[in-house]
């Protein structure tokens, strides 16, 4: 018997390894929707590196940006559609990287409560997308904001929540037709209060800050000697000398909380942190520090402000709210300026997220607020510039900015035309391409999709 | 000299003698006035002994006025802020610093969330700046389908700034299911059972609804005062009409999601309806019908509507959310109205508040630009015919932050 399941746990042990981390199991099947040539002209772009034309041409072809000019461009097919976009302006579409749709759907009744696997303090072991419904009606609404990627996180009860998932923002029936291609995994993990709380109300560990932090050591601990064990053991497996000297090469016994952790000491998922208090932050960098691992951005992080040069330095993102404040102690010195101080040292990395099926929907706005809380304070902020707080840094943080998250030749056709400035309360989304797809035209109710759950609802009102 | 600079300047002026000054002069405005005089370009305000004492064009200053260049700038009457905890509440994961609302099992109309109002709240100033200079404090649900009761307050910092009279709060719908045993129609039986109650003087049992205190307050709001309706569901504000029109109540409904779908039953009923014009998902089975024009359509029907919903610390952000009504529909001048003449006339202020009228309450705000638009902010805020410091704690730690390359500790910076 026990025989038996060695010899299983070996060929599962080589298929593994046959297979090789190349195969990623739950694996993206996305395919983008169709799209045809397409060249926006006359519009003000914002490109997401930092530059604004005016006049501005956009060519879209195979998915792709194709090419990107100030004033009239030359095209010699006929199957191009141009769209004159006369006193609009063309932005990449917009990435959150903080969002639970599908995992705190709307309606947000118990049943579609599964952002949070609190048990246990520490479910790296748990990945966010087995938890996503594609039919939440947040991600259209969010469409309709300009949103085309986004990154779904489990919430902040525990000390590691488990893995984040980077989609496409398409209507789909599966996660996986959805699943960002090639992004990383994200690492949800929660400083301060709330895993505290959690489990200290119910007399567990952490019931403290320090609890925490000796949760997430002990944590780490555990997956250098993950990545020890399989190391060893790889390295033995071919050396028929070791069997023959009699030694015993056991195969690890394969844990998937230690995988995801391993997998981030190893920079291969990464880290997004839950962590409001400026000091919080710092221990945390240390703790990076010691097991040899980088965070990718600080979320929420209220304080940030406070340490905007030391997560300059350590390049690290802050994504953060443009005002939000107060609902904890944690959040109590919140300021409207968080993030246009964050933005201000050289080689920072400031990003809007929303954490809220509302904010997700008006990115542009809290930017705006955010930008003109900085200018009022006598930093020179422009939209050209702001505009990366929720295109470009964001992709950053989530591994994908190689694919979008800027309007460059070659990269992903994830573009959003809107009806005027961005960075107004009156500003709406016309048209949201994914991948050269119109996935959303405000003036064409065939290209507004709707989920299931919203079909047929209230036709006892239509009398 | 900046626009910025220029009100930095004023602002010094003014706390260096704000206190003091109770003459202002704001010239050359576009005044929104909220009344029959509608906007008015390149206007002027006489402000004295806090109240507005003249509006036109041409105005001039007396001598011992303080002059506010407006340079054109909107000026609009302090905002409302919304049914929120604003004093009731500090930190609101901190339950030692909220009191706003009963655990208690049991109805309790007699419960006041005003004996609990701490005008030292940093949440008031934080608001106040904002531009809001007035807020209805609420009793929110908590023991019992009924919240208890609240009132208008000015944001002014006073101790005892209250205005007009006590609003009830009662729940109704699936949000408050778990205090009525499970069922939405059980809201309806226990209410009954209060007002049988709140006119009687038979003798207390246990097994009855109220107490005796609670029977004099619920009474007194059968002849007089608002009883605002927490509803979303239209079939559940339908029956908001009906037990108000029974009872005679003077109903308003707040949250009101589903309004839109029975917008001519409630302007039929004169029933006015407080709305958060962002709630445009499903979020629950009571919001099916939740849509962004909801406020276009209940101005189109007629329906007398302010916005409220933003949580207590994001009260400020209540413009920003009258602004995406306006971007789905609702005429601007009701948008505008939706943050002041209107929650004035729904809340029975309408005489001193909401308006930029003579002798109105001198409560305004000079914006930087459109006091809707995300890029602009209030440039200064006069509550009661004074000019607000315009400081709050965030304020401070901005100012602690903002300056680079500091040598001790920012802990000295005490701005």
């Amino acid at each position: 018997m026990t025989f038996r399941i060695f010899i299983i746990s070996a060929v599962l042990a080589c298929l593994t390894a046959v297979s090789g981390a190349s195969a990623e199991p739950y694996p993206s099947t996305y395919n983008p929707l169709p799209s045809g040539r397409v060249l926006i002209v006359n519009a003000t772009i914002l490109t997401g590196t930092g530059a604004r034309l005016e006049n501005g041409s956009l060519l879209i072809s195979d998915g792709r940006i194709q090419q990107l000019s100030t004033g009239a461009v030359a095209i010699e097919a006929d199957d191009v559609q141009i769209i004159d976009a006369e006193g609009r302006w063309v932005t990449p579409g917009l990435i959150d990287v903080h969002s639970h749709l599908g995992v705190y759907a709307s309606p947000s009744v118990k049943a579609h409560s599964d952002g949070n696997e609190a048990t246990s303090p520490v479910t790296a072991q748990v990945w966010a997308e087995h938890s996503v419904w594609p039919q939440d009606p947040g991600f259209h609404r969010a469409r309709a904001g300009g949103v085309t990627a986004l990154q779904i996180l489990p919430g902040s009860a525990n000390l590691v929540g488990g893995r984040g998932v980077t989609l496409k923002n398409v209507p789909s029936i599966s996660y996986q037709a959805m699943k960002f291609p090639s992004a990383p995994h994200g690492l949800k993990m929660a400083c301060g209060e709330n895993p505290k709380r959690v489990y200290g109300e119910r007399k567990q560990t952490p019931s403290t800050r320090m609890g925490n932090v000796a949760g997430y050591r002990a944590q780490w601990i555990e997956a250098q000697k993950y990545i020890q064990d399989w190391e060893e053991y790889e390295a033995k497996k071919d050396n028929k000398k070791n069997d023959r000297n009699g030694s015993t090469n056991k195969i690890p016994v394969r844990d998937l909380r230690l995988e995801t952790l391993s997998a981030v000491l190893k920079g291969e998922i990464l880290v997004h942190m839950h962590c409001y208090r400026a000091d919080e932050m710092l221990t945390i960098l240390d703790m990076a520090d010691e097991f040899g691992y980088t965070v990718s951005a600080f979320h929420h992080g209220v304080e940030a402000y406070k340490i905007a040069d030391e997560l300059a330095e350590n390049n690290v993102c802050g994504a953060l709210w443009a005002d939000w404040w107060g609902f904890k102690a944690e959040a109590y010195d919140g300021i409207q300026e968080n993030i246009a101080l964050v933005d201000r040292p050289e080689g920072s990395c400031a990003i809007v997220h929303s954490d809220s099926g509302e904010g997700i929907q008006r990115l542009n706005q809290e930017a705006a607020k955010a930008m003109t809380r900085g200018k009022r304070a006598g930093l020179e902020i422009q939209p050209e510039h702001a505009i990366r707080w929720i295109t470009a840094n964001p992709a950053k943080s989530m591994g994908i900015l190689d694919q979008t998250g800027t309007l460059e030749p070659g990269k992903m056709a994830d573009v959003v035309i809107w009806n005027g400035n961005p960075f107004s309360v009156y500003a709406k989304a016309d048209q949201v391409f994914v991948d050269g797809a119109l996935l959303y035209d405000r003036n064409d109710p065939e290209r507004q999709p709707v989920s299931d759950f919203e079909l047929g609802q209230q036709l006892g009102a239509a009398q | 000299m900046t626009r910025n600079q220029l009100t930095a300047l004023l602002l010094c002026l003014a706390t260096s003698f704000g206190a003091y000054a109770e003459t202002l002069f704001i010239n050359d405005a576009t005044v929104h006035t909220m009344s029959s005089q509608s906007v008015l370009q390149d206007a002027d305000i006489l402000i004295r002994d806090g109240r507005i004492r003249s509006v036109g064009t041409d105005l001039s200053a007396p001598p011992d006025a303080l002059v506010i260049e407006a340079n054109g700038r909107p000026v609009t009457p302090g905002f409302f802020a919304g049914i929120t905890e604003t004093g009731l509440v500090e930190i609101s994961a901190v339950e030692s610093s909220v009191d706003s609302s009963l655990a208690i099992e049991g109805l309790r109309p007699e419960f006041d969330v005003t004996t609990a109002y701490n005008p030292h709240s940093s949440v008031v100033p934080v608001t106040r700046i904002e531009g809001y200079t007035w807020a209805l404090l609420g009793a929110s649900r908590s023991g019992s389908i009924v919240g208890g009761q609240g009132q208008a307050v000015s944001l002014d910092g006073g101790y005892q700034s209250f205005l007009g009279g006590k609003v009830l709060f009662i729940d109704v719908g699936a949000d408050a299911t778990e205090q009525s045993g499970g069922s939405r129609a059980a809201q309806w039986m226990q209410l009954e059972q209060a007002m049988v109650e709140a006119g009687s003087e038979m003798q207390w049992a246990p097994e009855l609804e109220l107490t005796l205190a609670g029977r004099q307050s619920l009474a007194g709001f059968k002849t007089a005062g608002l009883v605002v309706f927490n509803v979303d569901r239209a079939s559940d504000i339908l029956q908001v009409i009906a037990f108000s029109e029974k009872h005679g109540l003077n109903a308003v409904v707040s949250g009101g999601t589903e309004a839109w779908m029975v917008a001519n039953q409630l302007a039929e009923a004169g029933i006015p309806v407080l709305i958060d014009p962002l709630a445009n998902l499903p979020q629950d089975f009571d919001r099916l019908g939740a849509r962004l024009d909801n406020a276009a359509l209940l101005n189109e029907a007629g329906v007398t509507f302010a916005f409220s919903g933003s949580e207590t610390h994001q009260a400020r952000k209540l413009r920003q959310m009258a602004g995406n009504a306006v971007a789905n529909g609702l005429p601007y001048a009701a948008g505008l109205a939706a943050l002041t003449v209107s929650p004035a006339v729904i809340f029975g202020l309408g005489e001193d508040h909401g308006s930029i009228e003579e002798n109105s309450v001198a409560d305004l705000v000079i914006w930087s630009g459109d006091p809707l638009e995300v890029t602009s902010v209030a440039d200064q805020v006069i509550i009661g015919g004074k000019m607000d410091p315009m400081v709050s704690r965030q304020t401070l730690l901005k100012d602690r932050y903002l300056p680079e390359n500091v040598e001790m500790p920012r802990a000295y910076i005490k701005p």
